[in-house]
């Protein structure tokens, strides 16, 4: 893409590298190789790298490094064949509470696309979804992308409290709010599973570049496998 | 040990910040005014990276189990020690039994209690920070609450010859009130009209009571924009500036979350963050333009003295 990738600042500890201005997973996986490179270059002063979509941003610690020198090595990098790592073909998958007080604005979404609750669902689960970004809360995973048929806006003022587990809708993005926190997402249903857990390696469940599935669950088995994924937990 | 007899408005526990982790979405949390937290762990003899008490406005009322070597830095929230003002930024030795307290808040926002050997909680991935939105470290990641139970580590140094140290006045953040803030511009300036960037420059923007730690939410003249659509999400660094469709800007701070959707046109240097940190909602910023560079340089100056700041 012509002017790409560019190489900004973000204030003065950080570099954004922007490889274009699009949600694809070409762009997205050259981003994650990038990642890993630059963390496996082990160049003195690189910091923690957080990648997105179609953009890294890289720390630095300027008592190592100034904008221009970690701009050179980030530049010598792109310079250079990046390996892009095969997709991974893992396909996890996810079941879900569809709608009910688990998924309060699913019929919103079936009103806004002129569909039925049903055919929402139908949709929403009959699809294969890339992780395309790990991040904004611990362990959430951005997925994409959303048939256009089902797709809606985010909430136009977000909620403070989205309960964890929640599965959203936020225009042509799907994902699940692995802890409690605020969250302007359509919310569709609710999964059982502990997608952040501290005492797991590694404690997310869903790692940039895995792919994953939705399947419709009654609430009889929600509580089953709820309890197996917290077994202290007094239910 | 300290214990917990008031916990004061908000008191969490903090250090310089869990690195490492956002590409799994976890925040570095940390401290506000780090460097306030860094130089009262120097004065007690401590690494700079320990783990001490943020304390919001209202200080806490705390009990020393044990003869402790402490110092109050950052925001002037009146300490006292058995009902006795306290110098700020100087350490000082508790007779074991001793009550902090603080009268009330003169300047600034927060203020760190750096304790000789450390808050010593357990380090989750990395550091004892809390943080709010994971509900981990610290204390399960809340503020702390009245009979609590504070660990505190060894000390690694002797305590008495520490005793009366003093963080030079020269050395400490310039905190004042309505401060001017230095801002790197960009990524993403370009949504802003020439005219949306010029207001940006020249305004005055209030902090409004919707500002904790995650971000400060400013109060202003409308930042025009020229570009309507909405950023791709990307990765935030600390002290970066939002512009949400409603054109007022956000501040994002220690406990921001690690990815943003709205457009970021300038990212405060970190040299001004403890400013940034010391403003209580009221208080007037402004903004002035810098290159990176500058930004290096004004951090270099004010954390370079800490790197050398010797207790002997």
């Amino acid at each position: 893409m012509e002017g790409f990738p560019r190489i900004l600042p973000a204030g003065d500890q950080a570099i954004l590298v922007e490889f274009g201005a699009e949600i694809n997973s070409v762009l997205n996986q050259r981003v994650h190789a990038v990642a890993r490179n630059l963390t496996a270059g082990k160049i003195p002063g690189i910091g923690e790298t957080i990648s997105s979509y179609c953009s890294l941003l890289v720390y630095y610690d300027p008592f190592v490094l100034s904008f221009a020198q970690v701009s050179f090595w980030v530049r010598d990098l792109l310079g250079r064949e990046v390996a892009i790592e095969e997709p991974s073909q893992t396909v996890k998958e996810i079941p879900v509470l569809y709608g009910g007080a688990a998924g309060p604005d699913l019929p919103f979404v079936a009103k806004h696309n002129n569909l039925s609750i049903e055919e929402v669902v139908a949709v929403h689960s009959g699809e294969t979804y890339r992780v395309y970004v790990v991040g904004f809360s611990p362990g959430f995973a951005a997925m994409g992308t959303v048939p256009e048929k089902i797709q809606a806006p985010r909430l136009s003022s977000p909620r403070t409290k989205v309960p964890a587990g929640s599965v959203g809708i936020g225009g042509i993005q799907t994902g699940i709010y692995p802890v409690e926190s605020p969250g302007g997402w359509q919310l569709i249903g609710r999964t059982p599973l502990k997608l952040f857990d501290l005492y797991r390696r590694p404690p997310s469940f869903f790692q940039a570049g895995d792919y994953a599935r939705f399947y419709p669950i009654g609430e009889n088995e929600f509580r089953k496998i709820a309890r197996a994924e917290n077994p202290t937990a007094g239910w | 040990m300290i214990e917990v007899i008031k916990p004061g408005l908000f008191t969490t526990i903090q250090d310089q910040g869990r690195r490492g982790y956002q590409a799994a979405g976890v925040g570095i949390a940390g401290a506000m005014d780090s460097l306030a937290l860094a130089a009262g762990n120097l004065l007690v003899g401590n690494p700079e990276g320990d783990a001490g008490l943020e304390m919001t406005i209202l200080g806490p009322t705390l009990r020393f189990t044990r003869e402790t070597l402490f110092a109050v830095t950052g925001a002037d929230l009146a300490p006292r020690l058995n009902g006795s003002p306290l110098a700020n930024w100087t350490a000082h030795l508790a007779p074991p039994g001793s009550i902090l307290s603080f009268g009330g808040r003169q300047s600034g926002v927060r203020a760190y209690l750096a304790v000789a050997g450390g808050i010593d909680v357990p380090v989750v991935m990395g550091s004892r920070s809390t943080y709010l939105l994971g509900r981990f470290g610290g204390l399960e990641g809340r503020p702390v609450k009245a009979q609590d139970r504070l660990p505190v580590g060894s000390p690694t140094q002797a305590r008495k010859p520490l005793e009366g140290l003093v963080f030079p006045e020269n050395l400490r953040p310039p905190y004042r009130r309505n401060p001017q803030l230095r801002v790197v511009l960009g990524p993403f300036q370009d949504f802003l009209s020439p005219e949306g960037l010029a207001e940006f420059l020249s305004g005055e923007y209030l902090i409004t009571s919707n500002s904790d730690r995650m971000g400060y939410r400013l109060q202003g003249k409308a930042i025009t924009r020229q570009k309507t659509g909405e950023l791709i999400t990307c990765g935030l660094a600390n002290g970066t500036i939002q512009v949400p469709p409603n054109g007022q800007p956000i501040i994002l701070l220690a406990d921001r979350q690690t990815i943003g959707g709205y457009p970021v046109i300038a990212t405060v240097i970190h040299a001004d963050l403890p400013l940034v940190a010391q403003c209580a909602p009221g208080d007037a910023v402004r903004f002035a333009a810098v290159s990176p560079d500058e930004g290096r340089k004004a951090y270099l100056a004010l954390w370079g003295p800490l790197k050398n700041f010797s207790v002997s």
